[in-house]
């Protein structure tokens, strides 16, 4: 009795974006739009011209890095949902790095990422002790760390990083990821060389899980700490060093936002999102390093898109239905998994 | 003849197997029939086709005579089947009463009748003489009372053939005792019994008549009385099969394992283990027999690294192992098969390969500067596979996928093949049918003469005075007894694990 789960696994994100996609037409028409030119427009929006695709790898290149930062975390037991929080952290760090330094850029620009990564992962490592050491969930104390790390932030840029400025410096040269090249190339657009970066984070993901004795062992914890246990893993060190890995990747995300797409960082209102997008990416892509990827390059898209649906006048609010029931139907993948397993028996 | 149930040439396919061909069961009126097989035989799904989850492919099936079409469980239930399941469906916040009714609460206007319900629970209770308390919460009442209580909710909804699968393999000598008593009661109330079983014993204690079941074929059906149970276990394995674990008198060396004084507390801070001393010596195999909760279980989980002692000293090859890591105590040459393969023993969401490699992934030749080597784990594991006869579709099958026996075949082999000097093997044989039982026994023995120390613990009488060389039995933390199974004999044990001294003192 084999099963073709590998299949189904494919099945299930695709039919979801399919029905989302249809759920999102029929939306449409009962508020008399036409779906056709309201896709069409969504197309030309993300991939119409050299431009538009420029902007949508920019956008996919944060959402790569926050959702393997949340589905690292998933696939070691864990759930964090302070990613927001760490790309907050990263994104400062980077920053920070990038304007106050002065070196030679094959020092300064991996130094600038090394430390939004670290930053990332410090964050991380609050919810991921306390889990460890006290028992605490893991949820509660990443959620509330991701209003400290918003606040913190803000404080920084205003008290250390400026003199009560709402917007950091513009980061040097040696420590940026744009490029002119890549810029001329795609219309003037702001594509940095960050998407390399976030393809570099997802191979390094999957290496770690699928290759390495620590991947091992973080995967076995997440499935059964109990015997996890008793084959002598130490269980706490392993939830710990998780988050902080998991913190590590949204860190490397904010980094993304700070030395390509924006080149400094400013006072921020309210969240941005990429970390808390992240989690609907990681659950789409199934918590696998090339799901993930694939599912953020979905996400940009749409996202992008997005923007040029309301030249077919199609209100840009309806692509964020779209996109909300997408993840709906990937979230209740079961009712499909049921709807194929019955389509399966009703086949013999 | 006067039947409740027939089942008559029951054909069920699944996916590439055919489960249960040509089965013919027939139960008459106050009998407990057998239903008797190997794991993966086809009781189960028989049963499932009896109770309307499964529908057979072919067959015909008879309630007190007439054909009947059981379409789903709601149909069963009208016909007066009901079934215990082995792992019970009860919600551990309500309470017995609440449990019981549940689907079918009695109403009085719009709320639900608790009042009532709790008195009829307690009249069906006391008919019976199953002895649970209708208001108790199902988290506060002990394993056994929640079969009582599954047994209860079939009556309830008026059951007259009652289906137990495997009702006695959670429970402990003395729950099993009192079930065996509430089935005889059941009987005489004029209820059917089909108890699905791989226990031979026990079906010579309570059964009538018992049907065999090999390989989803139906065998036959035998009357109890007019047979044994060497005839029955090779009628269900298709081959004669030993019950006395062949070996030669043990030849003890040196005390590998060696314990003084030990104190454990369980979770809840109750002393478990008071002042406990046990020496394990090489070439022999001790048995710890006790009834579950006198400590054993918090004994092994000290040795292994896994709970820390309050007091006292572990002691292996000499050296103090006392309160190591479960990864320095495994290094330092113990082995264990965990009581509880699942929530132990293994990662059920891995390949059953990936298993094998749990207790050494991180030694060479299985990882090299922190970076697996499939290959090497993999080529290990299909060595294992073959040696240890792990019947597995391939070594990248989730575990989850393999039944039990193979499941602990699996943990078996990587326990043993690290060639360690102290094996502990905690329940090793729970759930597995004689075969694979059998196996696991030769393999104890197999180390035993290897000149390692073996340490059993069981609750299984027979197994521990056929498998030890010397019975250490506990009582309420403490070692109260060394006796050799040749010495003594059930009853003797029966009394000494309930905490009576033993007559001759200090002659072990």
């Amino acid at each position: 009795m084999f099963s073709n789960n590998r299949l189904t696994n494919i099945l299930i994100p695709v039919i979801s974006v399919v029905l989302g996609l249809l759920s999102g037409a029929i939306i449409m028409l009962i508020f008399g739009y036409n779906p056709i030119s309201g896709y069409a427009a969504l197309w030309n929006g993300a991939f119409g011209d050299a431009y538009f695709f420029g902007e949508t790898i920019v956008k996919v290149t944060p959402y790569i890095l926050s959702g393997l930062a949340v589905a690292f975390a998933f696939r070691t037991g864990l759930f964090n949902i302070g990613v927001e929080g760490q790309v907050f952290v990263g994104w400062l760090a980077a920053v920070w790095v990038g304007t106050a330094m002065d070196l030679p850029m094959v020092i300064h620009l991996p130094l600038a990422i090394l430390v939004a990564a670290l930053a990332g992962g410090a964050w991380g490592f609050v919810p991921g002790f306390l889990k460890a050491r006290f028992g605490v969930h893991e949820v509660i104390v990443s959620i509330m760390m991701n209003y400290v790390a918003l606040y913190t932030c803000n404080a920084l840029i205003r008290s250390v990083l400026t003199d009560n400025d709402d917007k950091t410096e513009y980061v040097n040269d040696s420590a940026s990821l744009a490029s002119t090249w890549l810029s001329d190339l795609t219309g003037f657009s702001r594509l940095h060389f960050g998407f390399i970066i976030a393809i570099i984070g997802a191979i390094i993901m999957w290496f770690i899980l699928e290759k390495t004795v620590k991947g091992y062992e973080l995967r076995a914890v997440g499935y059964n700490p109990h015997a996890s246990k008793y084959a002598g893993m130490n269980v706490n060190r392993n939830i710990i060093l998780s988050f902080i890995i998991s913190g590590g990747f949204a860190g490397v995300a904010g980094a993304m936002e700070g030395l390509g797409t924006f080149q400094y960082m400013s006072v921020n209102n309210a969240f941005t999102n990429i970390g808390f997008d992240g989690i609907a990416v990681a659950l789409l892509g199934g918590n696998a390093a090339l799901g993930t990827v694939l599912a953020a390059f979905l996400f940009g898209t749409l996202k992008v898109g997005a923007l040029n649906m309301s030249s077919s006048g199609v209100p840009q609010e309806l692509v964020d239905i779209v996109v909300a029931l997408i993840i709906l139907f990937v979230a209740s993948g079961y009712i499909i998994r049921w709807a194929l397993s019955r389509f399966k028996k009703e086949e013999k | 003849m006067d039947y409740v149930i027939e089942m008559l040439n029951i054909r069920k396919e699944f996916p590439g197997i055919v489960a249960n061909d040509n089965i013919n069961l027939q139960v008459k009126k106050g009998e407990i029939h057998a239903l008797l097989g190997e794991n993966g035989a086809g009781k189960s799904t028989l049963m499932n086709v009896l109770f309307g989850l499964y529908q057979p492919e072919k067959g015909e099936i008879r309630v007190k005579g007439e054909p009947v079409k059981i379409t789903d469980p709601n149909v069963a239930n009208e016909h007066g089947i009901g079934m215990v399941h082995q792992h019970f469906m009860l919600v551990d916040t309500f309470t017995v009463t609440e449990n019981i009714i549940l689907g079918a609460e009695p109403k009085s206007g719009t709320t639900v009748d608790t009042k009532s319900a709790e008195q009829e629970v307690r009249e069906i209770s006391e008919r019976y003489g199953l002895k649970v308390d209708p208001t108790a919460k199902i988290r506060d009442i002990s394993v056994g009372m929640q079969q009582r209580v599954e047994i209860l909710k079939t009556l309830y909804r008026g059951a007259d053939i009652l289906i137990l699968d495997e009702p006695t393999a959670v429970l402990t000598p003395q729950e099993i005792k009192e079930l065996i008593q509430i089935m005889k009661t059941l009987i005489q109330e004029g209820k059917s019994i089909i108890l699905i079983t791989h226990k031979l014993k026990e079906i010579m204690e309570v059964c009538d008549r018992c049907t065999v079941i090999r390989k989803g074929e139906g065998i036959g059906t035998v009357n109890v009385s007019e047979t044994d149970t060497t005839e029955l276990a090779s009628l269900m394995v298709g081959r004669e099969v030993s019950f006395n674990t062949d070996k030669e008198p043990a030849n003890p060396k040196e005390d590998i394992l060696h314990i003084r004084d030990l104190r454990v507390k369980d979770t809840r801070g109750v002393d478990m283990v008071k002042d406990l001393n046990l020496d394990v010596r090489a070439g022999e195999i001790v048995g710890i027999a006790g009834v579950d909760g006198n400590g054993q279980s918090e004994l092994i989980e000290t040795i292994t690294g896994l709970r820390d002692a309050e007091s006292g000293s572990i002691e292996l090859n000499g050296q103090n192992i006392t309160n190591l890591s479960p990864r320095k105590v495994t290094e330092s040459g113990v082995s264990h098969i965990p009581q509880d393969r699942h929530k132990f023993g293994l990662v059920l969401d891995f390949p059953i390969g990936e298993n094998m490699a749990l207790q050494n992934y991180y030694q060479k030749p299985y990882a090299n500067m922190g970076v697996l080597n499939y290959k090497e784990i993999y080529r290990k594991a299909n060595s294992l596979i073959e040696e240890y006869d792990v019947r597995t579709p391939s070594e990248y099958t989730p575990a989850r996928a393999l039944s039990g026996g193979n499941q602990q075949k699996a943990i078996i082999g990587r326990e043993v093949d690290r060639s360690p000097d102290l094996l502990i093997a905690a329940q090793p044989t729970r759930g597995l049918d004689v075969g694979a039982i059998e196996f696991i026994h030769k393999k104890l023995v197999e180390e035993r003469d290897k000149g390692r120390a073996v340490l059993l613990l069981s609750f299984e009488l027979d197994e521990i005075m056929n498998v030890s060389d010397r019975i250490a039995v506990m009582f309420d933390g403490q070692v109260v007894a060394n006796v050799k199974p040749e010495e003594t004999n059930e009853q003797e044990l029966g009394l000494l694990m309930a905490g009576s001294k033993k007559q001759k003192e200090g002659d072990s």
